[in-house]
């Protein structure tokens, strides 16, 4: 794999809280090629977040993490402070989740959009970086004007497409998207995804997508990867995944959401029931066996491996 | 009440004192404390009630400005009296002004809080109207104003203190009554036909009242201090000494040019010590009601 | 307001003149002549329409203690405890807001507890005692400072040479209320900060890859000061207040000099201009804290 723009090995993340141990990612390995797209689903706290904020080395202090990740080609767990500093948002890049406070509630989103510029001095001088932020403004979508407005000012729409230009502020070869379509109403949600899609191929951008919605991430990734209890229990094709699961958490996932933005099927019963288990406290076994429709004797004794379950596809289920 | 409902309000009372007792914070404060009012009940059997009294001290031939070498433990002050005598019997005093003034300040806060919030409408807005014109006009001139007006007496006191201080409890129980009354079993109980008082008594009050208890036990530093600063302006009770009356005695008759150190250090120590054992023991009561405080622990 | 503090004064049920003379051989008809002067004679109504007008004019009447009027009297002390106090709120809100900071940033080490835990015990403290202490230690034992008053005795400097000693006589008093009054800003800026730095728009700053202080100082800080504002308003009548026992503490002629001379009179003239000029003092600072917030927090629409 010697293409892979990110590729990670074998990487745990064990939070520590109040002297107990709470492992959230559990030997995960994934990589995407330059230019290529991986679509990171599952439930919330299955360690979809905590995988995309450890690229960047964006975890607590304290948190234990182990593994590989190759980003760009450096190692990024061995980097140091002033190394690692220089690789964020160069390297890799973010899209937050605009509902949430992503944006300093008292800057300009305008300045907020060149602080990386002239930090890492990929722009001359301030009136550089100004025209650059229109020219970011008017990719996404949003009037010059825009530049100047408080993020209260501006629409849960809008404040999305200011993440996605703060993003492309630096050019970044890989751009991490982490929810950037929740809590969207759907015409938005439509319109966000064919700005990355679009900005995907115009600079050829390598994307690592994270949701938890199947048909969002089959319709904007190459491959999927769906995870379950910090582990990756099932990876190929995106369409393949998503029409034809292995896995019968994959399948419940894709029958959750048949389409984008399908109010009915947001109203209608998934399919799946219970709720995911906490990272803190894994039932023996395949972690997914209590909601399993399929469940039987052989998924107790021990947690199935990542295996071959078609061509470029693998799964972790005792039935593949 | 049923004895479902007791049952259950045992069980929370245990649960917070299973959380209290887990805050190294909250023990020593408690420690403290309980030292203290240890040492106001114990009084008679600590020192003669009668070493307050200059004649008693003169014909026991105490000395004048004894340093406690001389006169142990604490010396004696400008008439001979003694001052482990005075810090002793003032701790009665500045405790029972403290905790009597806070639940005077609890109550008409918790009241008007309550009310307030409950009712709603046209009662709300008068109530939060003069809330907030206490809360504006400067708390310790009132009080100073107010006790000069009505004399110097323990009660005086403690009523100035609770007039003065209760608004911001007024305003902090009326947002937890409007949060608790949007939930929903408030609006079930109304329905199942529930009076207002039972609905105040059973639904609204024990949802509340650990808000009011770390309240409470954050309002009674600021009563001590209160009443410390208003007798060392003068306005104490002759007739009850508290600390801040000791601290006044010493600084008008002149124990700091004498360097009389033992004469206002433990008074000021005392107060020190059981206003900050209270803020110790309210901010632990304080993040057990309030879980969201004890994440920025 | 005004009706508030006319009433609050008409209540007392003690005789302003009868206390004036208590225990002096005066003469009923010389007490009669003052009644009358002070205008105590008239029924109560007119007593509150007379009051009003005079209050427009900023006419107190006459301190019963030194037959000067009032106004005169609280002119000549405001600079002295404008200086003390604005001098205080200001080192006390810089140090106690800096103070939290570093312990909010550094939270669960041992600066933070020592932090903490220190600026606790000053705020659990009487301000007048530890101004007794400050007092005791730096003046009468070690001689350092002088014990009290604005100026040298007898000494008629002027100029710079005047305002030297001036801020000399000031140490001890501004010490004592910087130090009582700094806890309250460590301990909200600690947990304003504290709640800040789980908002995600630190992880973004992280993560664009600026260095842990400028994440601090650009993004947290600024954020978490919003409420330490509203607080150095509020605080500001606090000082005030505390200056009142202080200030009596070091003999500083100021106004709460003045109050605690009038409470022990009582002297009501003079507490009643001092007390609507510290509830004004204190609405002009809310005010002054609001738009200041406005102006800082872009939130906030314009008032």
């Amino acid at each position: 794999m010697s293409d892979a723009l990110l590729s990670i090995r074998d990487l745990s993340i064990t939070y520590h809280s109040q002297g107990r141990a709470v492992p959230a990612v559990r030997g995960v390995s994934l990589d995407i090629e330059k230019g290529g797209s991986l679509g990171l689903a599952g439930e919330s706290g299955c360690g979809k977040s905590t995988l995309a904020n450890s690229i960047l080395r964006l975890l607590p202090a304290g948190t234990e993490v182990t593994g590989q990740i190759t980003l760009d080609g450096k190692e990024v767990l061995g980097l140091s402070p002033g190394g690692l500093r220089a690789v964020r948002w160069t390297a890799g890049a973010i899209v937050f989740q605009g509902a949430l406070h992503a944006l300093n509630p008292v800057q300009t989103v305008g300045d907020q959009i060149a602080e990386p510029m002239s930090l890492h001095r990929t722009v001359a001088n301030d009136d550089a970086a100004k025209d650059r932020v229109v020219e970011l403004l008017r990719r996404v979508g949003l009037p010059a004007a825009r530049a100047e407005s408080y993020p209260h000012e501006l629409s849960g729409g809008q404040r999305q497409r200011v993440l996605i230009a703060m993003a492309l502020a630096c050019d970044p070869h890989l751009l991490i998207a982490d929810e950037p379509t929740t809590a969207l109403d759907l015409m938005v949600q439509a319109q966000v995804l064919a700005l990355l899609d679009d900005l995907k191929e115009e600079r050829n951008l390598t994307l690592l997508f994270i949701t938890h919605d199947l048909s969002v991430l089959t319709y904007a990734c190459e491959r999927l990867a769906v995870m379950y209890a910090g582990r990756i229990v099932e990876e190929g094709p995106a369409w393949e995944v998503f029409e034809n699961g292995s896995h019968p958490y994959t399948r419940a996932l894709a029958a959750a959401f048949p389409t984008i933005g399908d109010v009915g099927s947001r109203m209608a019963p998934s399919g799946l029931g219970g709720d995911p288990p906490t990272p803190g406290d894994l039932p023996g076994g395949c972690p997914f066996h209590p909601r399993c429709p399929l469940a039987h004797d052989a998924c107790l004794p021990a947690e199935p491996e990542l295996r071959i379950s078609g061509e470029a596809r693998s799964a972790a289920c005792v039935l593949v | 009440m049923t004895s479902i409902a007791m049952q259950r309000r045992r069980a929370t009372a245990s649960r917070v004192w299973a959380q209290f007792r887990g805050s190294r914070q909250g023990m020593i404060g408690l420690a403290v404390l309980l030292v203290f009012v240890a040492m106001a009940l114990a009084a008679p059997l600590l020192a003669d009630v009668r070493e307050l009294n200059p004649v008693f001290a003169r014909a026991q031939g105490n000395p004048q400005w004894a340093p406690p070498s001389v006169f142990p433990p604490l010396g004696t002050d400008y008439i001979r009296r003694s001052v482990w005598a005075q810090f002793v019997w003032g701790s009665r005093v500045s405790l029972f002004v403290g905790l009597a003034a806070t639940v005077l300040t609890i109550l008409i806060g918790s009241v008007v809080g309550i009310v307030s919030g409950f009712v709603g409408g046209k009662v709300d807005a008068i109530f939060m109207r003069v809330t907030e014109w206490f809360l504006v006009i400067p708390f310790l001139p009132l009080a100073i104003v107010l006790a000069s007006v009505l004399g110097r007496n323990v009660w005086n006191i403690i009523f100035v203190i609770g007039i003065t201080s209760w608004p911001s409890t007024a305003r902090l129980v009326r947002a937890q009554v409007l949060t608790v009354k949007q939930r929903l079993f408030v609006d079930r109980a109304r329905s199942l036909g529930a009076g207002g008082g039972h609905i105040v008594a059973h639904h609204i009050l024990p949802n509340v009242s650990g808000l009011i208890l770390a309240n409470a036990t954050l309002a009674v530093p600021i009563s001590i201090l209160t009443e410390t600063t208003l007798s060392f302006l003068g306005l104490g009770d002759p007739s009850a000494a508290s600390w801040g009356k000791t601290l006044e005695e010493a600084f008008v008759n002149g124990a700091m040019a004498r360097n009389a150190w033992w004469y206002f250090l433990p008074a000021g120590l005392g107060i020190l010590a059981v206003v900050l054992a209270f803020t110790l023991i309210g901010r632990t009561l304080e993040e057990i009601a309030n879980p969201r405080l004890s994440r920025s622990r | 307001m005004l009706v508030f503090n006319f009433f609050l004064f008409r209540v007392v049920q003690t005789d302003p003149i009868g206390s004036l003379f208590r225990g002096r051989n005066v003469p009923q008809s010389t007490i009669d002549n003052l009644r009358v002067a002070f205008g105590l004679d008239q029924p109560i109504g007119t007593q509150f329409l007379y009051y009003l007008r005079e209050t427009a004019q900023l006419n107190f009447g006459l301190s019963y203690q030194s037959r000067q009027p009032v106004w005169d009297e609280i002119v000549r002390a405001i600079p002295a405890t404008l200086a003390l106090v604005g001098i205080s709120s200001i080192l006390s809100a810089v140090i106690g807001t800096f103070g939290g900071i570093v312990a909010a940033w550094r939270r669960n080490t041992w600066k933070d507890h020592s932090i903490t835990s220190s600026t606790m015990v000053f705020y659990s403290m009487p301000d007048f005692w530890l101004g007794m202490i400050l007092l005791v230690l730096f003046a009468v034992v070690l001689g350092w400072f002088p014990v009290g008053g604005i100026t040298t005795a007898g000494s008629n400097e002027t100029g710079l040479a005047r305002l030297i000693d001036q801020a000399y006589h000031m140490f001890l008093p501004a010490l004592t209320l910087t130090l009582a009054y700094l806890g309250e800003y460590t301990l909200v800026t600690r947990s304003s900060l504290l709640d800040v730095m789980g908002e995600d728009y630190l992880t973004v700053a992280r993560a664009k890859g600026l260095r842990d202080v400028r994440v601090r100082n650009r993004h947290a800080v600024p954020n978490a000061l919003l409420p330490v504002v509203t607080l150095t308003a509020i605080n500001f009548g606090f000082v005030l207040s505390g200056a009142i026992a202080v200030e009596a503490v070091y003999s500083w002629p100021g106004l709460g000099k003045a109050t605690a001379d009038a409470i022990r009179g009582p002297d009501l003239p003079m507490l009643q201009a001092l007390f609507l000029l510290f509830s004004a003092a204190v609405i002009v600072f809310n005010l002054i804290a609001d738009i200041t917030y406005s102006w800082l927090d872009p939130r906030v629409e314009e008032i």
